[in-house]
């Protein structure tokens, strides 16, 4: 990347050179050249940095201030730390956290684990009809939140879902899904878990196409198995990939909101209020900007430690 | 042992296939029902013959085509701009050096380990004290800028050859001219599959149109599905048709361009 300079630099010299022995005007390749190493790059980042300023980092900055302000609307007067304390006393806001973690724990693993079954089934050269199935596990990750939400409210009726119809033909009884807080947690982890398994999958596929076929050729030359080879060669050679949707999965199952929004309404008995639902109820539920401001700190705390816990962990040895 | 392992895996996708694909075939026949029916036991597993009804149910309860034309403007144009932003960007950062260069690019990338929910509450004041509450505007403007796209078209113009570029200026080539004639030509499929993902992104939000839009008549999709669901006296079979609605126009998109998808999704997932 360094190289890049100096090279380009000599490149416009010589078109400079160019020009004034062709007796064109010596003028326009000067200015040429001034544009394309001064103010060039600056115009073209221009919009990105506006809109960054505007909606990145002043929403950052005027968040902390917020959160240490109390009121109403904008009628606002500074309360020092009194929404933190506030909020380490608030049993909802620990059942909301409770919540959010208990699905962060179950529905990640087990959906990064069923994606990259898929994964190794799909990158198996003897199945047949292979891209029908990735086409068909990816479109899931297509539909809205909102879509998927709805859709499943209806799959999971207690009474007449399709669900509890398709399980019935097993003789199982029928299962509360969205009714029973326990439930409702479960129902919740298998609509996340349908939405967005496909979606890794094919992130896993492709990592999965990139391994070199020589790496496998010479493992099995050495008397290495199946299993032999998935740990010590399929997964080392995969970890950016898995890394990647691990922290990805981890950001957007801490921010959940629009699945138990739209399925459970947080309910039954909050057993499915998430922290950024609890956000949504006291910001614009209450307007209570400041301790929904709060709220949103403590949150991205949360996930930049977790973010940056797992890099460490999983990306020391690259 | 060799050869069964064939239809075994086939068998074991063709599973997880009907398990994606099969509620999108029951929801085509729900919208499909009358509101009853949508609830009957067994379900219906066959087309009903309400479907025209039901979307003239919906035009009424929601106004679905002024809904559908919000959305599309508003997809549209966030998704236009954002890959305009992107590409600008993205080529800066790819192919100069300049100053603070490393330092903003790091800034950028780093807001996307925040949660956008950080971002509602003042994005709202500013959106209230400018008086764009209720507007298209509210909804497009922050959508602009993702740190992602720009991300994205870096890693992809990065693997650009310079002397591409460089012949282009020594023929006299104006930066723009270059940027409009080769950059972007021959980086149209990384191009299209960012367009995609912010159409994606765009045409499914939620969260933010649901805080910032009041009047039913400027709902997007998503929010007016979500509401009428709310609503004590919903028609499941209205509401199953809208969340089908949603999801057609980027199954097609996505079958288009299947190829373009996802090889984005590749060079975000496996480049340095």
């Amino acid at each position: 990347m360094s190289s890049v300079l100096p090279e380009r630099a000599s490149v416009t010299e010589k078109s400079a050179g160019r020009g004034a022995s062709a007796h064109a005007g010596r003028a326009r390749p000067r200015r040429r050249a001034l544009l394309t190493r001064g103010s060039v790059p600056y115009l073209l980042i221009m919009p990105a940095v506006l809109g960054f300023a505007i909606f990145k980092a002043y929403p950052i900055v005027s968040s902390l201030w917020i959160s240490l302000t109390t009121g109403s609307g904008t009628d606002r007067s500074f309360a020092g730390l009194a929404n933190y304390r506030r909020l380490l006393n608030d049993p909802l806001f620990w059942t909301a956290l409770k919540n959010t973690a208990l699905i962060l724990v179950v529905q990640v693993p087990l959906m990064l684990c069923l994606a990259l079954l898929v994964a190794l089934a799909l990158n198996s050269a003897k199945v047949w009809l292979r891209p029908l199935w990735r086409l068909g596990v990816f479109v899931p990750s297509l539909t809205g939140l909102v879509a998927a939400g709805v859709m499943f409210s209806v799959i999971l009726n207690r009474d007449a879902g399709l669900l509890n119809w398709v399980l019935s033909l097993f003789g199982v009884d029928r299962v509360n899904w969205l009714g029973s807080p326990g439930w409702a947690r479960v129902g919740v982890v298998l609509v996340i878990t349908w939405h967005y398994t496909g979606y890794n999958a094919v992130m896993y596929l492709a990592g999965l196409q990139g391994i070199p076929k020589e790496l496998y050729e010479a493992a099995m030359v050495d008397g290495a198995g199946p299993i032999r080879r998935f740990f010590s060669i399929t997964l080392p050679q995969l970890r950016p990939i898995l890394l990647l949707t691990v922290v990805l999965s981890t950001i957007g199952t801490l921010q959940l909101f629009d699945e138990p929004y739209v399925l459970t309404g947080g309910g039954p008995d909050n057993a499915t209020l998430t922290v950024t639902m609890y956000l949504y109820n006291n910001g614009f539920k209450y307007f209570d900007f400041g301790y929904a401001s709060a709220i949103a700190y403590a949150l991205a705390l949360i996930v930049s430690v977790l973010g940056i816990l797992q890099v460490r962990l999983m990306g020391e040895r690259r | 042992m060799k050869s069964r392992r064939g239809p075994l895996l086939t068998l074991l996708l063709a599973g997880a296939f009907a398990l994606c694909v099969g509620p999108f075939y029951w929801l085509a026949i729900a919208a499909t029902q009358e509101d009853k029916d949508v609830f009957s036991w067994p379900p219906k597993l066959l087309p009903g013959g309400h479907f025209l009804e039901n979307l003239r149910g919906l035009e009424e309860s929601i106004g679905l085509t002024r809904v559908l034309l919000n959305t599309l403007v508003v997809s549209g144009v966030q998704t236009l701009g954002a890959v305009v932003v992107s590409v600008l960007a993205g080529y800066a950062f790819a192919k100069f050096e300049f100053r603070g260069r490393n330092l903003f690019f790091v800034l950028l990338l780093s807001t996307l380990v925040i949660p956008d929910t950080v971002m509602l509450i003042p994005v709202f004041q500013m959106m209230m004290d400018l008086g764009l509450i209720d507007s298209y505007q509210s909804i497009i403007l922050p959508g602009l800028v993702t740190p992602f796209g720009i991300f994205l078209m870096r890693q992809a113009l990065r693997s650009m050859p310079d002397e591409l570029l460089d012949a282009a200026r020594v023929d006299g080539a104006g930066e723009l001219r270059v940027l409009w004639r080769i950059v972007i030509p021959v980086n149209r499929p990384i191009i299209a599959a960012l367009a995609l993902f912010v159409f994606l992104g765009s045409w499914n939000q939620f969260v933010w149109p649901l805080i910032a839009l009041r009047s039913p008549e400027m709902y997007t999709l998503p929010v007016a599905t979500a509401t009428l669901q709310g609503l004590s006296t919903t028609n499941y079979a209205q509401v199953l048709l809208a969340a089908g609605i949603a999801a057609v126009p980027v199954m097609a998109l996505f079958l288009v361009l299947q190829r373009q998808f996802i090889s984005g999704l590749l060079a975000g997932a496996t480049k340095e």
